[in-house]
C-alpha cells in the first residue's frame, strides 16, 4: 500500500448527505440528516445504541435504501446504486470473514471479483497483510485467528483496494481494552499514512474522542452537533451532547441560579471543580455586590472570578486514574467532581467529611436545552 | 447432574431395550435373508446366498428398484430446486404472509400420509386425466416431492439462519455482483446442508408406501410396493427378505451421512 496521501481528482466531498430520512416500518431511524465528510478525514458517528448512527452508515454502504434524501460520494449522487458498485468498503462489528476462505482468499476477494490475475492479487493481499501486522498468517482460516488478528484481517481485506471511504462499525466493541486502545492508535495511523477517508461508528466517547478528526453525535436520528473532538468536549451544543461526550454536572433552573448563580442551563465538567479545604473556602473574599446572590445561592463569586461552595461528600469511587467524589450542596443540590490521584488530599476528602469546591466561573458554560 | 448407581444402571437397561426393540427386529431381516430354511425356522437351519442370487435374478424386483431410484432422484431434484428457494425467501427476505408461507411448506410432513395420498389422488383424477397425463412415475414423483420439499426446505432453512446475514453483505461490499456472492459466499456454506437435505429427501422417497400407493398407476411399481406385493407369496418370502435387508443398508447409510454433514459448523468441511 502506498503512504503518499491519495490523489485528489474528485468534484466533491467524500460523503455528502442531503435531508436523509430512513424509515422502518412506522419506526424513523434517521431523520433528515444532512453530513458531510471531507477528503482524507477520520469522521466518528458517535451516539447510543438504537440512535441511527448504525443505519446512517449502512446507507452510505448501500445496505439500506433511503426513504427520502440524497447520497453523494465524491460528488456523484449514489441514492439507489446497489453496494458493489460503490467505492465503499465496510469493516463490520463481527468482521464477516468468509469462513471457508483463508486469510489470503478473504483478503483478495475484492480483487477476485473484479478479475484481478492471480499474481497481482496475491501480491496486493500480501501487502495489505503486511500493513497490518498479518503477513506470516495468509493460509490459516478465520477460525483459527483471535479476535484482534480476525479484526485486522478484515481490515487489510477493506483495504486491499484501496476505497475511496471505508467504513468501520463499531470495529473494536469485541476487543478487550488494553487491545481496544492499541487498535485506536493503529487505526488512527492507517487513517494517516493510507489518506483514505474513514467513517466511523461508535457509541464509545473515548473512541470517539483519541481518533476523529470531527465527531457527529447523533440521537433519535438526527445530528445535535457537529465538531473537532475538543469543540464537543469542551463546548457541547446540547444538554445530551454535554452528557453523553464524557460525564458532566447538568444545572437547570433553580439549581443553575443557586450553584452557577444565574438562570438557565449549565454544564461543568467533574475535572474542572477543585477540592479545598471549607475553612478556605469561606476566608475568600467575595466579588462586589455578590452579597445580594447569597440570599438564593449556595454559592459565592470570589474577587478573582471563582466560585467556591461547602458541601458534604456522600461518595468516593476510585477510577484508577482518577477518584470521583460526589458532593451534596446546600439545598440539595449535587456536584460529581473528578480529581486525579495525586498527592495533597484535603484532609476533610473523606466519606461524610465537609468540603469545600471551587471552580472558574468560565468553567460553568451555558448548554441550550 | 450426578445419577446414583442403581438408577444408572436402570437406564442403561431401559436404553438397551429400547433400542433392542428396534434393531432386533432389523437384524432378523439381514439374518433370515441369508438363512437356508425357507420358514424361517429358529435357529437358522444354515446360511446360503441363493436368496440373494435368487433376487438379483428376479426381474419384477430390478424394475422396482429402478422405479425407485427414478422416482427418488426425480423428487430429490425437484425438491433441492424448490426448497432451497422457498428456504431463501423465507430466511432472507420479509414479505406479507411469510409465516403462513412457512407454515403451509412444513405442513405436507406432519399430514397422515394416507390423507395426503387421498387428496393427491382426487385431484391428479380430476386435473391431470382429463388432459391425457394418466397416473404413473410422474405422479409418484409429484407425490414424494410434496414432503421431499420440507426436508430440504428446513435443512436449508437451519443453515441459513446460522450464516450471518452480513457474509452476503460483506460479499457485496467487497464489489461482487449477486451472482458471485452466490458462487463464492453462499452456495459454499450451503452446499453441505444441500447434500445432506437431498440425502433425506431421497431416503424417505425410496422407502415411501402409503402416498405411493395413492399416486402409482397399476403398471408403476417402486419397490416398497413390490415388497408389499410379495409379501404374501409363500414362494417369493425369502426374496423379499433380501430386498427389505437391501433398503435397510440404502437407507442407513444416507442418513448416517447426512447426520454427520448436518452436524458440522457452517461452511465447515466440505
Amino acid at each position: 500500500m502506498q503512504t503518499q496521501a491519495r490523489a485528489t481528482t474528485r468534484t466533491g466531498p467524500a460523503v455528502r448527505l442531503e435531508a436523509v430520512t430512513k424509515d422502518f416500518g412506522t419506526v424513523r431511524a434517521v431523520d433528515a440528516v444532512d453530513l458531510t465528510v471531507h477528503e482524507g478525514e477520520f469522521f466518528t458517528l458517535l451516539g447510543p445504541s438504537g440512535s441511527g448512527k448504525t443505519t446512517l452508515l449502512r446507507l452510505v454502504a448501500g445496505f439500506e435504501q433511503p426513504t427520502g434524501g440524497r447520497i453523494e460520494l465524491a460528488g456523484d449522487d449514489v441514492t439507489g446504486t446497489p453496494p458493489n458498485r460503490r467505492d465503499v468498503h465496510t469493516v463490520f462489528q463481527d468482521y464477516a470473514l468468509f469462513p471457508q476462505m483463508s486469510v489470503e482468499q478473504n483478503v483478495a476477494y475484492a480483487l477476485t471479483v473484479r478479475g484481478v490475475r492471480k499474481a497481482e492479487r496475491l501480491a496486493r493481499a500480501h501487502e495489505a497483510l503486511t500493513t497490518v501486522r498479518l503477513d506470516g498468517f495468509a493460509a490459516r482460516r478465520p477460525a483459527e485467528l483471535s479476535g484482534g488478528q480476525r479484526q485486522r484481517v478484515a481490515l487489510a481485506r477493506a483495504l486491499v483496494d484501496r476505497p475511496a471511504v471505508l467504513l468501520l462499525d463499531e470495529p473494536l466493541g469485541a476487543l478487550d481494552l488494553a487491545l481496544r486502545q492499541e487498535m485506536q492508535t493503529e487505526l488512527k495511523e492507517l487513517q494517516r499514512t493510507t489518506g483514505i477517508t474513514f467513517l466511523l461508528v461508535t457509541h464509545d466517547q473515548d473512541e470517539a474522542l483519541t481518533m476523529s478528526d470531527r465527531i457527529a453525535v447523533v440521537r433519535d436520528g438526527r445530528i445535535e452537533q457537529t465538531g473537532p473532538p475538543v469543540e464537543v468536549y469542551e463546548r457541547p451544543a446540547t444538554a445530551f451532547v454535554a452528557g453523553f461526550v464524557g460525564t458532566t454536572n447538568l444545572l437547570r433552573g433553580e439549581a443553575a441560579v443557586r450553584v452557577v448563580g444565574r438562570p438557565g442551563t449549565y454544564s461543568i465538567r467533574p475535572e474542572r471543580i477543585l477540592l479545598t479545604d471549607p475553612a478556605e473556602a469561606s476566608a475568600r473574599e467575595p466579588a462586589e455586590g455578590s452579597a445580594r446572590q447569597s440570599a438564593e445561592s449556595s454559592a459565592e463569586t470570589s474577587a478573582d472570578g471563582r466560585r467556591t461552595v461547602t458541601g458534604r461528600i456522600t461518595d468516593i469511587v476510585h477510577a484508577g486514574a482518577h477518584t470521583r467524589f460526589t458532593v451534596m450542596l446546600p439545598y440539595g443540590d449535587r456536584l460529581i467532581v473528578h480529581r486525579q490521584n495525586l498527592t495533597g488530599l484535603p484532609e476533610s476528602a473523606r466519606p461524610d467529611g465537609e468540603i469545600g469546591l471551587s471552580w472558574d466561573e468560565r468553567d460553568a458554560f451555558p448548554v441550550p436545552s | 447432574m450426578r445419577i446414583s448407581r442403581t438408577a444408572r444402571v436402570a437406564l442403561g437397561c431401559v436404553t438397551a431395550a429400547g433400542l433392542a426393540i428396534v434393531y432386533v427386529p432389523l437384524l432378523l431381516v439381514l439374518l433370515n435373508s441369508v438363512n437356508t430354511d425357507r420358514s424361517f425356522g429358529w435357529p437358522p437351519s444354515g446360511l446360503t446366498g441363493r436368496w440373494w442370487r435368487a433376487a438379483l435374478h428376479s426381474e419384477g424386483a430390478r424394475q422396482a428398484l429402478l422405479t425407485s431410484l427414478k422416482a427418488g432422484l426425480a423428487a430429490t431434484a425437484i425438491a433441492l430446486v424448490l426448497g432451497t428457494l422457498a428456504a431463501y425467501a423465507v430466511h432472507r427476505h420479509r414479505f406479507f404472509g411469510r409465516r403462513t408461507v412457512s407454515f403451509l411448506l412444513v405442513l405436507p410432513i406432519a399430514l397422515p400420509g394416507i390423507v395426503s395420498g387421498i387428496a393427491l389422488n382426487a385431484a391428479f383424477r380430476t386435473v391431470l386425466d382429463p388432459i391425457g397425463v394418466g397416473f404413473g412415475l410422474f405422479t409418484v414423483v409429484v407425490g414424494h416431492a410434496t414432503f421431499c420439499v420440507v426436508i430440504v426446505f428446513n435443512n436449508i432453512g437451519a443453515r441459513l439462519r446460522r450464516i450471518a446475514p452480513s457474509l452476503a453483505e460483506a460479499s457485496a461490499d467487497l464489489g461482487a455482483r449477486p451472482w458471485q456472492t452466490f458462487r463464492y459466499v453462499t452456495f459454499p456454506a450451503m452446499r453441505s446442508a444441500l447434500f445432506a437435505g437431498g440425502l433425506l429427501a431421497f431416503a424417505l422417497s425410496f422407502d415411501e408406501i402409503v402416498v405411493t400407493t395413492f399416486t402409482a398407476g397399476p403398471g408403476t411399481r417402486t419397490l416398497p410396493i413390490w415388497i408389499y406385493e410379495n409379501l404374501a407369496r409363500p414362494h417369493q418370502a425369502p426374496v423379499v427378505n433380501v430386498v427389505a435387508a437391501l433398503l435397510i443398508l440404502a437407507s442407513v447409510i444416507p442418513v448416517y451421512i447426512a447426520q454427520r454433514l448436518s452436524s458440522d459448523t457452517a461452511g465447515g468441511r466440505l
